[in-house]
């Protein structure tokens, strides 16, 4: 069943080309997305059973042995990653494909608006399945070049002015991350994740202490961990709300994926964990600290994004299994709450006219649905029991007490602080725009229920993933052990030992 | 086997002034320079992956050279890569520095919203030594702010306006 792994990446890929060529008749490219997107789907939840079932699965890339080959790995780690990010990226498209029906699809440059939607849905599978460092950044590039068009899409002022921040910041990570790839390589003569997690222990400690730190850098500009993080809040808002949603949903996780990656699989010493931990504690406090002097809603959700980037990171800090676990658990319910809040911040924007809470008001009373389902996203996102915002973070507060170090309690502190400073934000967003009276009328439309069907949905799940949440606490326990274990992931990769199940001959050794 | 791995000067020279002045360019305000920059940084990055790559042997082809004295092809490869990649994204960042100066008649990036508002603020303090404008919205903040970049000098074309195929796009569609 191994001919399944790549599916995620090659069937989006395919279907962008298709999309490219019927590009004058919407319906058949809207077609063609939902098909592929959902096949995408499909096939996660195959991995997902089969991952944990019959553990990882390895495909080598042309039947070229692994090391010397291109290695695709779905692990648990990547499976349950791969379901989440594959149900936003349909709901999203979903959701566009209404707005697009509402529209009138006039006026606007749709013809490419789904080819690079589903780039980047390639982009974003292929960085969750590879196994191979530089397979990792091909994906990142594709994810980035697709998302640097859709975040300027339209080429409006505002646009250039944030993408051209956007499109510099990321490729300044992306030249740190390529850097790191040829330190690593010149330090190890591999690539293979599997086979450096073998030889990067043999490397001289201070050497590999400047891999892990290019490394993480790279990662961290991507993951939006304080201080790399001021790009964010600039450059989402701006974005039409299907991008933004899905760019909040899914780019900053693949960066924390990427993380966890390193920090488990690559880097198991563990000497940056305080550092880690630090930085985790002060993107919770100015994240949150940002997000509570907005008075927009879009970018008071662009902060909370970035304060909540910190919890994962404080669980991956903490280097213990139920840290990454509860690390793991967050990132699936802050992909699905944080999708859900910029999605109703787009219904917002249509029903108000705006996102300023200043002009915004009386929103509960003229679309009561609308209210209903911030309301409980906002309480899933600030982690009022019984949601599964409640789950992740008590999860990672048991974990954080459990280590019991001075700075790991800090971090408790610190959690509890920004939970409560998300409720005080969030509440405050609640009351401007959907509770006082608005300041002045505002404009006489309707939300079409196309729209709001899948923001709904998206809400749901998210509230949802507290019903499963023993299930899942079971399969992110699973995970990271797994994850810290280590073993399972470098014996499926390279099977014979010192290399894969490929069939090439002669592959001396995997020296390079 | 004995492989000599300490790189050449030369080339931790060239990616050293490649690297330095592409960081120096990147710090610009101008897009074109920035390009300029990240094409400098990442042609550095390239040749770091030539070192990474070893001391330089023979092509590496079977039949064309001994195994013993190929240079590493692997290096070489992800070097191809790195440039296609390179050569995509420039491409888009220059067509985005054209769309500026379409836009605003220069192709320089500015400041962020919050920077203005910032600017605005201390600017008013020092008015009337009263700042609190709470009452305002961003957007009309954004639309009466000003930084340095926003003074078009003489000379320079009109802005233009935004052309039918790009529409007049506000935040909410796309």
């Amino acid at each position: 069943m191994t001919w399944l792994v790549p599916l995620p990446v090659v069937v989006p890929l395919v279907a962008a080309g298709l999309a490219l060529a019927v590009s004058r008749r919407s319906r058949a490219q809207g077609i063609i997305s939902v098909a592929a997107v959902s096949t995408v789907l499909a096939v996660a939840v195959a991995l997902i059973f089969l991952t944990h079932t019959a553990g990882p699965q390895v495909v080598d890339v042309g039947d070229w042995a692994a090391p010397v080959g291109i290695a695709l790995v779905a692990d648990r780690l990547s499976a349950l990653m791969l379901v989440v990010s594959a149900l936003v990226i349909l709901g999203v498209l979903a959701y566009s494909l209404a707005q697009g029906l509402a529209d009138g699809n006039d006026g606007a440059p749709v013809a490419i608006y789904h080819p690079t939607y589903l780039v980047l849905a390639a982009g974003v599978s292929m960085a969750f399945l590879s196994g191979d460092l530089f397979n990792l950044y091909v994906g990142f590039e594709i994810l980035l070049a697709a998302s640097f068009v859709l975040l300027t899409l339209g080429g409006t002022g505002e646009r250039i002015r944030a993408g051209s921040i956007y499109v510099v910041v990321s490729l300044l990570s992306s030249v740190l991350f390529l850097v790191s790839i040829a330190l690593i390589y010149a330090a190890t003569g591999t690539l293979n994740l599997a086979q450096l997690a073998e030889r990067l222990p043999e490397v001289d400690s201070g050497i590999r202490l400047l891999l892990q730190i290019m490394l993480l850098l790279g990662f961290a500009i991507k993951a939006a961990v304080f201080p790399l993080s001021a790009w964010l809040p600039d450059s989402y808002p701006t974005a039409p709300a299907p991008v933004t949603a899905v760019f909040a949903g899914l780019l900053t996780k693949v960066g924390v994926y990427a993380i966890i990656r390193a920090q488990t699989l690559l880097f198991t010493d563990g000497v940056l964990d305080d550092v880690l931990l630090v930085a985790a504690i002060a993107t919770m406090l100015v994240g949150i600290i940002g997000a509570v002097a907005q008075e927009d809603i879009k970018r008071l959700l662009s902060f909370t994004l970035v304060s909540h980037i910190g919890y994962m990171i404080f669980g991956i800090s903490l280097a213990s299994d139920t840290g990454l676990s509860a690390s793991i658990f967050y990132i699936v319910h802050h992909i699905t709450v944080q999708t859900a809040l910029f999605l109703i911040a787009g219904l917002v924007e249509r029903r108000g006219g705006t996102t300023s809470l200043e002009e915004l008001g009386s929103l509960a009373k003229v679309a009561p649905a609308l209210g209903a389902v911030f309301f409980l996203s906002a309480m899933n996102l600030a982690g009022i029991p019984p949601m599964s915002g409640f789950l992740g973070k008590i999860g990672l507060l048991q974990a954080g007490i459990q280590t019991g170090s001075g700075l790991a309690l800090v971090g408790v502190g610190t959690g509890l602080l920004t939970s409560l400073l998300t409720l005080y934000a969030v509440i405050k967003a609640w009351n401007k725009a959907f509770w006082q009276e608005a300041p002045q009328p505002l404009p006489d439309t309707r939300v079409p229920r196309t729209m709001f069907g899948p923001a709904a949905v998206i809400a749901s799940v998210g509230v949802l993933i507290a019903v499963i949440g023993g299930p899942l606490y079971h399969y992110t326990d699973d995970a990271a052990r797994d994850l810290r274990a280590r073993t399972p992931y470098i014996e499926a990769v390279l099977v014979h030992g010192d290399r894969g199940a490929g069939q090439s001959s002669d592959a001396a050794g995997g020296d390079g | 086997m004995n492989i000599e791995m300490s790189p050449s000067l030369a080339l931790v020279l060239v990616v050293g002034v490649l690297v330095g002045t592409g960081v120096y360019l990147l710090l610009e305000r101008s897009l074109s320079r920035v390009i300029v920059g990240i094409t400098l940084i990442s042609n550095g990055v390239n040749v770091l992956f030539l070192i990474a790559g070893g001391a330089a042997g023979g092509p590496p082809l079977i039949g064309a050279t001994d195994p013993g004295e190929m240079s590493d092809p692997l290096p070489q490869a992800m070097v191809l890569t790195a440039i296609v990649i390179n050569l995509g994204l420039t491409a888009f960042v220059l067509a985005m520095a054209y769309r500026s100066w379409q836009l605003h008649g220069h192709d320089e990036v500015q400041d962020d919203l919050e920077d203005r508002r910032i600017a605005r603020r201390a600017a008013l303090r020092e008015a009337d030594s009263r700042a609190d404008d709470v009452g305002t919205d961003l957007q009309t903040e954004a639309a009466e702010a000003r930084d340095e970049t926003e003074e078009a000098p003489a000379g320079t074309p009109e802005a233009h306006t935004p052309e039918d195929h790009g529409g007049p796009i506000t935040g909410g569609d796309r």
